[in-house]
């Protein structure tokens, strides 16, 4: 994936990196086997003989309804628990490549997903899980997190560190809560919000590429700055008088003619909101983009090795530019799919860490596109799981808080290289003087 | 865009014609970027920012601005009214408030310095953790959650434990600095260890330090009884720290914790052989190897310094100001305390000061909310402004027309994840 497509740039690093040391593979197969027995010992011994675990794959009124899927709980979770280790034991001797690391860390976590469902159905006999409810409750709470971390890919892999995801998404919940409600337009509103994404982008941008302030610590600052003045505001005017500033209209959901009747992907992907659909298009196009463009190849080169790129006659900063303020905008759109996009007032300090997360998505992912939505929708789950796991009484039960802890966790392993190394783009944070 | 870092003039240039008279020596003072000058400027620049913001969001103004050409100086005086209004109360808040000083005995004319100081205390321990991990070359984002860690640890002991007077608050005090330290910690070895970025590794422990406390809120043994709210046990009046002056007062011995500390980490950077080892490989964590340093036990030992510092920070918050912890601990003093850091240049005494005037910002903003209904997070604003400008000397230079740019703090510490 994005790791063999970097190799037209920094083929030597790859030609190290490809066949991962001994010790690597030591490390990252142990984790898998921990894992596995974790799973088969946890999940699988841990849970009732004989209860089955329900799924419920359409909703009541669904036009074609799929049946429910059975699965003998205990078994399934053995049996995921030992396809684990063995994929474990599989790294440690036979090692495999980068690419093969990407399949097996996907299909693991799968599995221990769905054999920890299992585990958590067997608390009482007879409970089922809305499978698809909760599939579309991670798509909800992942839009914002895959938008922010769209974002952050676009302007790290220019070579530009942004901690301030989380400021330009709520500039852009404000934004849209704000010019949405007085305009009486959703349109208008998420206009409002891509244009103040892109500003707080603007400002990192300037900051960072133009006064060479460290671009962590600009991050950190712009975030208290949004927070305050968007909660100054909504102090100042919105909180006094709802009505008139913060009442924003919603977006309707459009059922896309033929799709939206398919069977468990219709409900869940087919029938949503204008920035959801907006968000489809942006991971293909930034994907497509950055791996097959013009633009893409010179941001890559731009954050890998901005003198090379320069030596060629790449403008590092005007590319730079031009991608932290794009990466603005998406953030923005982020921002206002929680209050346009969820027809919800906005409330102070209302990304409440979602851009972090999405921070931590784009770590999680590798700097791909793909990776940091694969991981926003991993997060994304996480969070839906925490609502439901609250309903259905799980054999031992599971403080929600922990659950949130999730995603924060996966990343310091991520980043520790317990599973596979995280490298992120070489010029990533490095100012360039020059062009 | 192709301006290259304009060379110290102010210094750099002779005069001809003998030495500058005491006047010019003055004037190109005031005119050089000067890190005092910057600052001030830095101010006067928020203050400003602050202002407008104040008038576009003041309601009396909007409706005068819809007869603006009418009778424009109504707009003008209500402008005024609001802004000056905001910052007056301010002003009484943290520092001297006329309406309250005579009235009560001599203690109560000193309560805004009193809050002041209070404020300051938990935001200079911060700054100083942050500070002396920027010295060694790392980034602590995470004074948040070893803030958290620290209140965690330090409570616990408070109010669990029952010692005699004295042994109590130096234990809990001890068990704040493990906490802390632990957390930071934790991070310095992972990127000894691992490699793994401290920005990243400090920013996810934030969150996890976040969730964990809210679970031990719901936890029964540290979750008050009784109470439907998230809060933990009080702590022993034996565990906390004891106030510095009469009643109305509530500045406490924590201020004393932060001035020892200031002038511990001051010494230890300065004066220790440690503190050179950190600054080194601060410097250039290469040419430490080199030397013969260990780089990797030094991260680990900056990180738990780090940590201990804010660990006495959550010790301040949960000792001496509050007296139960609850899912605000933290207050956004983990974060406050990067910009306190920033603005005191990352050394002690600088810190100090930085500390004392955002712990100013703070206790004038409940004032200024209370009395005039300017949202406290104004305080926010001007606070990140002014580290915004002092983070880019170039920029103030720009706006001020000043000569030179003798500081480039940032960039030396400008360093990609990878770093």
């Amino acid at each position: 994936m994005s790791a063999v497509q970097t190799e037209e740039l920094v083929e030597v690093h790859e030609v190290v990196d490809v066949a991962a040391s001994k010790k690597a593979r030591l490390i990252s197969g142990s984790v898998l086997v921990v894992v596995g027995l974790l799973c088969l010992l946890g999940f699988g011994l841990g849970s009732h003989a004989g209860y089955e675990a329900r799924f419920q794959l359409s909703q009541p009124g669904a036009r074609i309804r799929v049946p429910a899927l059975v699965l003998p709980a205990r078994i399934t979770s053995i049996v995921l628990g030992v396809i684990v280790v063995l994929l474990g034991l599989w790294r440690i001797t036979r090692g495999g490549s980068r690419r093969a690391m990407h399949w097996v860390v996907g299909a693991s976590i799968v599995a221990v997903v769905v054999s920890f469902l299992c585990w958590s159905l067997t608390g009482t006999r007879g409970t089922s899980l809305d499978l698809l409810g909760l599939l579309q409750q991670t798509i909800f709470l992942a839009v914002p997190l895959i938008l922010g971390a769209l974002a952050g890919v676009l302007c790290e892999r220019s070579g530009v560190i942004n901690v301030a995801i989380e400021g330009q998404m709520l500039a852009g919940a404000f934004a849209g809560a704000l010019i949405g409600t007085v305009a009486h337009n959703a349109g208008a509103g998420i206009l409002a919000a891509l244009i103040a994404g892109g500003l707080i982008g603007a400002l990192l941008a300037v900051f960072a590429i133009r006064y060479l302030v460290n671009q962590v610590v600009l991050g950190v600052v712009i975030n208290v700055l949004v927070l305050g003045l968007t909660g100054y505001v909504y102090d100042a005017l919105m909180a006094r008088d709802q009505n008139t500033y913060n009442t924003p209209p919603g977006l309707h959901a459009i059922s896309i003619p033929g799709l939206s009747d398919i069977p468990i992907l219709g409900p869940l992907l087919f029938q949503q909101n204008a920035i959801v659909y907006a968000m489809y298009v942006l991971i293909i196009a930034i994907d497509l983009a950055l791996f097959r463009s013009r633009w893409g190849l010179r941001t890559r080169a731009v954050g890998e090795h901005p003198k090379a790129a320069d030596t060629v006659g790449i403008k590092v900063r005007r590319t730079r530019f031009v991608n932290v303020i794009v990466g603005g905008l998406v953030a923005g759109l982020g921002g206002a799919s929680l209050t346009i996009g969820s027809a919800l007032p906005f409330g102070k300090g209302m990304t409440n860490g979602k851009g972090f997360i999405a921070l931590a998505a784009v770590i999680f992912g590798r700097w791909s596109p793909r990776g940091a939505v694969g991981a926003a929708l991993l997060f994304g789950f996480a969070d839906a799981l925490q609502n439901v796991l609250s309903f259905i009484g799980t054999p031992v039960a599971i403080p929600s808080q922990f659950l949130a802890m999730l995603p924060y966790l996966a990343t310091i392993l991520a980043v520790a290289g317990l599973v596979g190394r995280v490298r992120a783009p070489a010029a990533d944070g490095e100012p360039y003087v020059g062009r | 865009m192709s301006e290259t870092p304009v060379t110290d003039v102010a210094s750099s240039s002779p005069q001809p014609g003998g030495p500058p008279s005491r006047a010019r020596r003055a004037a190109i003072w005031l005119r050089s970027t000067h890190p005092v000058m910057l600052t001030a400027l830095a101010f006067v620049a928020s203050i400003v920012v602050g202002g407008i913001l104040i008038v576009i969001t003041d309601t009396p103004t909007r409706k005068a601005a819809r007869y603006f050409f009418s009778a424009p100086g109504d707009t003008f005086s209500k402008a005024w009214h609001a802004v000056s209004q905001a910052y007056v109360t301010l002003f009484e808040g943290a520092i001297f408030d006329p309406h309250t000083a005579f009235k009560g005995t001599f203690w109560q004319a000193l309560n805004p310095l009193s809050e002041t100081l209070l404020n300051a205390t938990p935001l200079i321990l911060g700054g100083l953790a942050v500070g002396l991990a920027f010295r060694a070359g790392l980034f602590n984002i995470g004074a948040q959650g070893q803030l958290i860690f620290g209140a965690i640890f330090a409570g616990y002991v408070g109010f669990a434990w029952h010692l005699p007077v004295v042994v109590h608050v130096i234990v809990a005090l001890i068990a704040g600095v493990v906490g802390g330290g632990l957390w930071g910690g934790l991070s310095g070895w992972l990127k000894a260890r691992t490699g793994a970025h401290e920005v990243i590794t400090t920013i996810m422990l934030n969150y996890v330090a976040v969730y964990l406390l809210g679970y031990l809120l719901t936890e029964n043994g540290f979750k008050r009884s009784g109470s439907n709210q998230a809060i933990s046990r009080i702590v022993d009046s034996n565990a906390r720290l004891p106030k510095l002056f009469p009643e109305p007062l509530r500045v406490h011995t924590g201020l004393i914790i932060a001035l020892l500390a200031a002038a511990g980490v001051a010494w230890l950077l300065n004066r220790s052989k440690l503190g050179f080892q950190l600054r080194a490989v601060g410097a250039n964590q290469f040419a430490a190897r080199t030397a013969g340093m260990d780089v990797g036990r030094n991260y680990v030992v900056s990180m738990v310094l780090s940590g201990a510092l804010a660990g006495l920070a959550g010790c301040s918050q949960i000792l001496g100001t509050n007296t139960a912890i609850t899912q605000d601990i933290d207050a956004g003093i983990g974060f406050t305390a990067i910009t306190v850091a920033l603005l005191g240049r990352a050394q002690p005494w600088p810190t100090v000061l930085a500390g004392i005037l955002y712990g100013a910002f703070q206790a004038g903003g409940v004032t200024m909310q209370s009395r005039t209904g300017t949202p406290i997070d104004l305080v926010n604003v001007l606070q990140s402004i002014i580290v915004l400008f002092i983070a880019a000397p170039a920029l103030v230079g720009a706006i001020f027309r000043l000569r030179g740019t003798a500081s480039t703090s940032g960039q030396q510490l400008a360093k990609g994840w990878n770093g």
